[in-house]
């Protein structure tokens, strides 16, 4: 489709982009005491519009931009899950207390701009838009991440970021240029077409492409050995960053990953067909499996001797990528669509644990986990949707987590392919109760009442209690969300 | 000099000297310089590509290695602004002593 057609399905992204131009101005022209709350209120109704223009969206799959950018309902799905993780972390952002002495409004301009570039993600097409999409997620988390810039944890946090982000994506770009090499095309139909076709020899040059590809994927969804980063950004950037960065860059390098690698190097070009095979003589299922097997125990064990809770759930994130990862070795239709429910319910139990952080840090100002004993107590509500994130998080009957867990580990089985995986799978979810439980242990066993009770802001509190809602209904009554799940498995493939 | 495998040879060794660099240099900005080689060594490669491959029409190649020039630039910006930053608070820019949060 020709660049003016495109525009009309480019709305959501261009009412993204050019609201943040509307943010720059206005924070030019308009010095006011409420300079901080006007731009808060601008992005939330640029980001309620362009859900607006994303929900007007029906069409049929196609390709806009001459085939660089798909418009789906895979890639509308995965926009859903960032809006609605934009949405609550702004909604929360007011009330973290770890934000005071810093522009709020400058904060509320990087958001509005990683989501840009996480719609991108989501529907990338082409590699130069996969490089570029991955930057400018990259390179606004870098900003996000050092934003408490009197603090030296946040300094040091984004220091590593942008050390490690930059470099891995280097690595993924040498890969690409690679890809391009053998291809001869930036466009990934182009270049499954011609790697179906190449001679046996050139197997070893894909395999290092497929490698070095990798390391732009899997540092964007902390899989080891490309997670070194996460833990100590997760712990020095502002939590609010922390739980959005967990979710919503995760959630698209998924995306972005099992589009490109799904069409790049399958043996057919369209992902609608249900099986799906990699190219001849290219040990794709078995590498991702041993990255998955890596980054669950990885992250668990690790995850055990953590105090601070920040930290901790950093490594239950890399060890909640590694689950996701079993089905990606598999990568037909039902691995597919099993990876998005349990992104979708991700979102929900993994920012909820988040907030609950934050919660307590505007309380204490740091997050060790001594300063969650009594939390039981001195909040009981707040306390008990802690649970039952983490009830979901290590995947417990009758939570969203625990379904999506049997869908993830479903796809193995029903593949009859690496049964040892399935079984470490479920090993690392027993190693993840212990570290889980001794949070609820400290919240609720560890100290005797005293009385006093704490109260966060309402809206923090309410936010809480409202992402308790999905991941206790998703547990018992999940159909509606997996139908969705379900209709949203459309890709756009050049035959349609 | 004048084939595809001068090249792709001299691009991965500025690859290999770019991720040396990152590897052994422990002052930021040098951790940078190394980054930007390993840019401008997949650069390399997509231009190469370009002009052997016989894809000179619409020079993809071309426009990607452009687009990698400007998000190198930006990059670099925000790099070097986050390491003023970290040398604020730090009073160094030696990323070995900026190492604070463990485990």
């Amino acid at each position: 489709m020709s660049n003016i057609q495109s525009l009309t399905y480019f709305l959501p992204e261009l009412i993204l982009t050019s609201s943040a131009m509307v943010i720059i101005l206005t924070d030019v022209f308009f010095r006011g005491r409420n300079r901080n709350r006007l731009i808060w209120l601008l992005s939330l109704v640029a980001l309620g519009i362009a859900a607006i223009f994303l929900l007007l969206q029906t069409t049929p799959p196609d390709a806009i931009f001459y085939g660089a950018l798909a418009v789906d309902p895979y890639s509308r799905f995965f926009k859903w899950i960032f809006l609605l993780a934009t949405v609550v972390i702004y909604v929360v952002s007011p009330y973290s207390r770890e934000l005071d002495n810093n522009p709020r409004h400058e904060y509320y301009l990087f958001m509005l701009l990683v989501v840009f570039g996480l719609f991108l993600m989501a529907s990338a097409l082409d590699l130069i838009i996969v490089y570029l999409s991955i930057e400018i997620v990259s390179i606004g988390s870098f900003v996000l991440a050092g934003f408490l810039k009197q603090e030296r944890l946040s300094n040091e946090s984004s220091l590593k970021y942008v050390i490690y982000g930059a470099l891995s994506s280097g690595v993924m770009l040498y890969g690409l240029s690679l890809l391009f090499g053998i291809a001869g095309s930036t466009n990934v139909f182009d270049i499954q077409a011609a790697l179906s076709g190449v001679p046996d020899k050139a197997h070893l040059t894909l395999a290092v492409a497929l490698l070095l590809v990798l390391t732009g994927f899997g540092y964007k969804i902390a899989m080891v050995p490309f997670h070194f980063w996460t833990p100590d950004v997760y712990q020095g950037a502002p939590t609010t960053i922390t739980a959005y960065l967990s979710v919503a860059p995760k959630a698209a390098g998924f995306a972005l990953a099992l589009r490109i690698l799904g069409i790049t190097f399958g043996s057919s070009p369209d992902m609608n067909l249900g099986e799906w095979l990699p190219v001849e003589g290219l040990p794709f299922g078995t590498l991702i499996a041993i990255f998955s097997a890596a980054t669950m125990t990885v992250g668990n064990i690790i995850a055990i001797q953590q105090s601070s809770v920040k930290r901790l759930l950093a490594y239950s994130s890399i060890a909640h990528a590694g689950y996701m990862l079993m089905a990606a070795a598999i990568l037909n239709a039902q691995a597919v669509s099993a990876i998005m429910f349990y992104l979708a319910v991700y979102l929900f139990m993994n920012l909820g644990a988040f907030l609950v952080a934050i919660f307590i840090h505007n309380r204490y100002g740091y997050d060790e986990i001594e300063e969650w004993k009594g939390l039981g107590f001195q909040a009981p509500a707040v306390a008990v949707a802690m649970g039952i994130f983490l009830f979901s998080l290590t995947g417990l009957p009758p939570t969203a987590g625990f379904v999506g867990k049997v869908y993830l580990f479903s796809v193995l089985i029903e593949a009859q392919q690496f049964w040892w995986l399935a079984v470490l799978g479920v090993l690392n979810s027993v190693v993840s109760l212990y570290y889980y439980m001794r949070i609820l242990k400290a919240m609720f066993l560890d100290s005797e009442p005293t009385g006093e009770r704490i109260s966060g802001h309402p809206a923090l509190s309410g936010t809480i209690l409202l992402l308790m809602i999905p991941v206790l209904l998703f547990g018992v009554y999940w159909s509606p969300l997996m139908n969705l799940v379900r209709s949203s498995l459309e890709f756009f493939s050049p035959g349609m | 000099m004048d084939s595809l495998q001068s090249y792709l040879f001299l691009s991965i060794i500025l690859f290999c000297f770019g991720l040396y660099g990152v590897m052994t240099r422990r002052n930021g900005v040098a951790i940078l310089m190394g980054i930007e080689l390993i840019l401008n060594s997949a650069n390399l490669n997509l231009v190469a590509f370009n002009r052997f491959g016989g894809l000179s029409e619409l020079l993809p190649g071309h426009v990607f290695a452009l687009f990698v020039i400007i998000m190198a630039a930006s990059e670099a910006a925000v790099a070097l602004a986050i390491i003023i930053n970290l040398y604020k608070t730090f009073h160094t820019v030696n990323v070995d002593e900026a190492h604070e949060m463990r485990g």
